[in-house]
């Protein structure tokens, strides 16, 4: 099975070459059909290879060509199938096709349907390769690929100018964490020669290629900025909340499968290289913890029903890297799993509200919406639990992994991760409290409207609902259970670093801890919005509202002066210097050849002439100078 | 001073003096004469250099049909030697600057090559059994393709010499 | 005879044939002139021919004579008809490539 790899990735290039050549033409039915059906293919076949490696617990490389070879350089087109990119395999295509099926639906009424399944499936078909390469150029491939297809998606709604320029922002931003990744992988090719992930790391702990220390937290850090881009971490996170702009299952498929896991499952794949380079290790923990909690102290005060979620990502993901950067590597797998899970639910949830509402976003104008929406509701709740980290949801386990692991690190941490975890579960349930609970708030035409989805999304939903709550149980805690399925799967694959174990009263303490307090927290939300008020923010609160003026500051410390200096490039360098130069050179070889021409002048006697005195010429310089 | 050297040093003088009378003739007619002499010197050149069926051939192709063909032309259009343009002082003296220079040039890149002596000796590789073996194994091609050259020019010449 | 002898030979009928392509304005002559160059050369390749033994050069000789054939041929037939149009075969006149 693991040597029909090379089908994963095909079915949705196929898919896609078929809508996209066809996009014109196709009937929209028949491009959600295909593209469905090309990810479930993929999805089957990534069913059958997760089973044997589950069994054999093998690494196997498939060599499908040779990519580059150069002199020394030699870099392969192949694809590893291990134990880690088989569960991402999983996690992609399955999820992916939850989303697909919900997309067929969402997306019915819509000009371009056809052109968004291409769009997709290329996305799916991009972090396939990005997931499967056995060296970090396949890996980068896949990378620009995703960073592509988000452009088009979150731009998708070209029409729209504020959709195109967040559609610019995330992939000015992404390409900022490319070039951090693309000086690490130069930097790897330099000092090792490979980029084939074996012989890296095989060699990292080779004596011939000595470099130092430094060398490590250097690489470690340029790919950390890398993953910084793509997985939306400070300071390259604001480009998230801006991809609200494109079609709500985009954004779940960008949040919950693909694209942001992408810098996880990056840092995760080179674990061998930061158990070296503890500096960068640290970074990446510090930037992570910070993440998670700026992020969702703005989520508290948001009133769009997507930038709640985006910035609830982007938290959820500051979670992952701590969890990197406490040298849990699997724990950060884990919670991309779990994450995966009730993200998507939570996404699919809102944009059958959008769906019913018409459109609408802003939370402000809902409430109520549980009587109209039961499935909905329920699924949204059971997302919210989840991910708040209620015992028995997926979102407890590997949150709990998470915040154990960095109270062995250090205890300070914790606390504060504990509170970007106490912050989770009171914006999420301040969200659910206002969408779901209370009367409604909207005009009464939306109020009519209101009606639950059809079933290609709700069964979706339902779907993910089910794994939301059973897809923590893979990776119980060992003071429950001895035997951690997923650490084991993945053990052969990521080596984790520095693991302390904790005794089983602190553990038990701490998930007490936890849970009681989100509890607390979550009665907390409902007391606030029981009566919701909206009046206008002020002071800090006024400030989350507005993202502590990330923006703003960006804007006015990057954007603002590089657009001036542009302009004055563009005035003086481009207009003076660039088009005087050019247009000189024109206006000087028209002056000379009006002046030449005057040597063409048809006598054939004169022309012989010429020919003889250069003939004269080139034999003096061939027998006297060049010797 | 040999048979061989009083030959040889006849013939160069022959030949360089004759290729200046028909660049300095001012009758056509006289030029074309003194190029046919022009070609017996250097026909002479080849059998001192044991290449006696070029030296033949030279004589056939050059002087028999190719100098014919000119005279005949020359005859055709009753060229002589007051119908015959001149060309300004300077441009000539540019002609003969040039001409020299370049002389001069190769001369002085060649004096100080080492000298290798042709030998006088008898070889037959300038027989026509030699040559022929060498034409019709080695260079049958090129032999064939210059059949078609030669088809060609005739057609040419044919086509742009015809009234219209 | 040292090779340069042939050499120098050579080269004086070449320069003399440049002289007089140079110098002259009929074109028969010019081409004339193009034929002694030839030959030059042809007896060039023959002491070289010589010196190495080998016939190859000369029948390079022979197809040089060839080509110098087929170019006669050709160049006299436009000749003729130059002289037909314009009455004369000097090559000042034809500058009419300038237009």
């Amino acid at each position: 099975m693991t040597n029909l790899v090379y089908l994963v990735p095909l079915f949705p290039l196929i898919g896609f070459l078929i809508n996209g050549i066809g996009w014109r033409k196709m009937p929209k039915s028949a491009g959600g059909a295909i593209g469905s059906i090309a990810i479930l293919a993929s999805f089957i076949v990534s069913l059958g290879i997760f089973f044997e490696v589950k069994s054999t617990g093998a690494t196997t490389i498939v060599h499908l060509f040779d990519f580059i070879q150069s002199g020394k350089l030699y870099i392969p087109f192949s694809f590893q199938v291990d134990a880690l990119s088989s569960l991402f395999l999983l996690i992609i295509t399955g999820i992916g096709f939850l989303i697909h099926v919900y997309s067929t639906s969402y997306m019915h009424d819509d000009e371009g349907m056809v052109k968004y399944f291409a769009f997709l499936n290329l996305f799916v078909f991009s972090m396939l390769l990005l997931v499967l390469g056995a060296n970090y150029l396949i890996m980068f491939i896949g990378w620009e690929g995703v960073g592509l297809c988000s452009y088009l998606l979150i731009g998708f709604w070209f029409k729209n100018r504020d959709y195109t320029n967040a559609a610019k922002k995330a992939f000015i931003m992404n390409r900022i964490g490319d070039l951090g990744f693309l000086v690490g992988m130069l930097m790897i090719l330099f000092h090792f020669g490979t980029l084939t992930y074996a012989d890296f790391f095989n060699n990292l702990h080779n004596s011939d290629v000595a470099i130092s220390n430094n060398m490590y937290n250097w690489i470690a850090i340029c790919l950390f900025i890398g993953a910084m881009g793509k997985s939306a971490q400070i300071p390259l996170y604001t480009w998230l909340p801006d991809a609200m702009a494109g079609p709500t299952p985009v954004s779940a498929l960008i949040h919950a499968a693909t694209m942001v896991t992408a810098g996880i499952y990056m840092i995760a794949r080179s674990s061998a290289l930061y158990n070296l380079a503890p500096l960068a290790q640290n970074l990446v923990g510090i930037i992570g913890l910070a993440t998670a909690i700026l992020a969702a102290s703005i989520a508290i005060k948001q009133y769009d029903i997507k930038k709640v979620l985006a910035y609830s990502t982007v938290s959820q993901l500051g979670f992952m890297f701590l969890a990197l950067g406490m040298g849990a590597y699997t724990t950060a797998v884990f919670h991309v799993m779990t994450h995966a899970f009730f993200k998507a639910l939570l996404f699919l949830g809102s944009g059958s509200v959008i769906h019913a509402m018409g459109g609408e976003q802003d939370i402000r104008k809902m409430g109520g919406l549980n009587k109209h929406m039961r499935i909905t509701g329920i699924t949204f709740l059971i997302g919210c639990l989840a991910i708040a980290g209620i015992p028995g949801f997926s979102g407890f386990f590997s949150k709990d992994e998470i915040l154990a692991a960095t109270y062995a690190h250090s205890p300070v941490m914790y606390y504060l991760a504990l509170g970007a975890a106490l912050m989770t579960a009171f914006y999420m349930f301040r969200l659910y409290f206002l969408t779901f609970t209370g009367s409604f708030r909207g005009t009464e035409e939306q109020h009519h409207h209101l009606h639950e989805s059809p079933a290609a999304m709700t069964i979706p939903l339902i779907v993910l609902a089910f794994f939301a709550i059973v897809g923590g149980y893979v990776g119980l805690p060992p003071v429950i259970s001895e035997h951690h399925s997923l650490n084991s799967f993945l053990r052969s694959v990521v080596s984790n670093f520095g693991e302390h174990e904790l005794s089983h009263a602190t553990e038990w303490m701490l998930m007490g801890l936890s849970s009681g307090l989100v509890i607390i927290t979550i009665i907390i939300a409902y007391a606030v919005n029981k009566k919701p008020n909206f009046a206008p923010n002020t002071g800090l609160a006024k400030t989350l509202e507005n993202k502590w003026y990330v923006d703003e500051l960006y804007d006015a410390v990057i954007v603002n002066p590089l657009q001036k200096l542009s302009g004055l490039l563009d005035r003086f360098a481009e207009r003076m210097g660039i088009d005087g130069l050019v247009n000189g050179v024109g206006k000087i070889v028209r002056w000379g050849s009006d002046r030449v021409r005057l040597l063409q002048s048809g006598q054939v006697g004169f022309y012989i002439f010429v020919m003889v005195i250069g003939m004269t010429l080139l034999f003096a310089i061939s027998f006297f100078w060049i010797q | 001073m040999g048979i061989y050297e009083v030959l040889f040093w006849f013939l160069t003088v022959m030949a360089i003096s004759c290729a200046l009378g028909v660049i300095l003739s001012r009758n056509p007619v006289n030029s074309v004469l003194f190029l046919i002499a022009t070609f017996f010197a250097v026909s002479g050149h080849y059998i001192l250099l044991n290449a006696q069926f070029l030296a033949i051939v030279n004589i056939i192709v050059y002087a028999g049909a190719i100098m014919v063909l000119f005279l005949f032309v020359i005859m055709l259009m009753n060229l002589n030697a007051d119908t015959e343009p001149q060309k300004n002082r300077l441009v000539q003296l540019a002609g003969v600057i040039s001409g020299g220079a370049l002389f001069l040039v190769v001369l002085a890149a060649f004096r100080t090559t080492t000298v290798s002596v042709l030998e006088q000796s008898a070889t037959d590789i300038g027989l026509i059994k030699n040559l022929g073996k060498t034409l019709f194994t080695q260079f049958v091609l090129p032999f064939e393709i210059s059949s078609v050259l030669f088809l060609s020019a005739m057609i040419g010449a044919i086509v742009i010499g015809k009234k219209e | 005879m040292p090779i340069q002898y042939y050499l120098f030979l050579s080269m004086a009928l070449f320069c003399i044939g440049i002289m007089g392509t140079l110098m002259r304005r009929n074109a028969i002559i010019i081409l004339m002139c193009i034929e002694m160059m030839l030959n030059a050369v042809n007896l060039l390749l023959v002491a070289f021919s010589k010196m190495y033994n080998d016939p190859s050069a000369q029948i390079f000789v022979f197809f040089i004579m060839v080509v110098a054939a087929a170019e006669v041929a050709v160049g006299l037939a436009i000749i003729v008809m130059m002289y037909r149009k314009v009455h004369s075969v000097d090559i000042n006149i034809l500058n009419r490539l300038k237009h």
